[in-house]
């Protein structure tokens, strides 16, 4: 154990301890709140790993604009302040396949890196290198991507029209 | 120097969480942060990957997680868009309303 491995399983159990209250409180509001706590852990990770750039950029998307997107959503669905008993299905077929993916996943993985080690000195990348490698090899996926957020945002605009559903 | 299974298997309980998430809950908002979770562990893979595993083109990892990133806010847009409007038409964001065979309920 090394000081990096406390940092990434210290920021991942609070990860996945956020996370498993984002999918079980029974209120709307706190559900986004554990999300910022999940997602901010989330990057405190990537910045030990060295990905600086994603790490930020997580920070400022996620915890900075999905979160509160999901908010608005919350708000304007009027959503209860309290807790609310509908929220859940039944759960067991749920805790099945979510507990069956997840325990497949981590016996796959620990099967795969049992005891493996990487040095993390030499690996941190910062901008300038991210930056050449997307405007170079992936510099035509970052363009088609642009073309796709494009697509999205006029898809939500038209979608949202208040004439959209009327009887013709 | 790190264990690459540390990050690895917060990964697969993020997913797992998120894949519990997804099929129990019922109010739509909280299926979309449900779907953010998934998204996340799936960054969280290809980081990790992006420092263990010495490629030929380098931090192709790191380049993929921000291409997610942004595919997830797009998704993120367009699905409360949709979760919007079914509010405004039925009152109601719970998925269990959503007319599966076309027609009207």
């Amino acid at each position: 154990m090394t000081v990096a491995d406390g940092l990434v399983a210290g920021l991942g159990a609070v990860a996945v301890g956020a996370a498993t209250l984002v999918v079980t409180t029974r209120h709307l509001v706190r559900a986004g709140l554990w999300l910022v706590v999940a997602l901010g852990a989330l990057a405190g990770v990537y910045l030990v790993l060295g990905a600086e750039l994603v790490a930020w950029v997580q920070v400022l998307i996620y915890v900075g604009a999905v979160v509160v997107l999901l908010l608005f959503a919350v708000m304007l669905t009027r959503a209860p302040i309290g807790p609310s008993d509908d929220l859940d299905r039944r759960r067991w077929p749920a805790l099945l396949i979510g507990g069956g993916a997840g325990v497949a996943l981590v016996a796959l993985f620990v099967d795969a890196y049992r005891w493996s080690t990487v040095e993390l000195s030499g690996t941190a990348a910062g901008a300038e290198g991210i930056g050449a490698q997307l405007f170079g090899a992936w510099v035509l996926p970052f363009e088609v991507i642009s073309v796709l957020l494009l697509a999205a945002l006029v898809g939500a605009i038209v979608v949202s029209r208040p004439d959209v559903g009327e009887s013709p | 120097m790190i264990h690459a299974v540390i990050p690895y298997v917060v990964a697969a309980l993020l997913f797992g969480l998120g894949m519990y998430g997804v099929l129990v809950r019922r109010n739509a908002v909280l299926l979309l942060m449900a779907v953010e979770l998934m998204l996340n562990a799936v960054n969280l893979v290809l980081i990790t990957a992006d420092t263990t595993v010495k490629a030929a083109l380098p931090h192709g990892g790191q380049v993929f997680a921000l291409f997610v990133i942004v595919l997830a806010a797009a998704e993120i847009g367009v699905g409360l868009a949709i979760v919007l409007q079914f509010y405004r038409l039925r009152g109601s964001v719970a998925t269990d309303d959503v007319p599966l065979d076309g027609g009207t309920p």
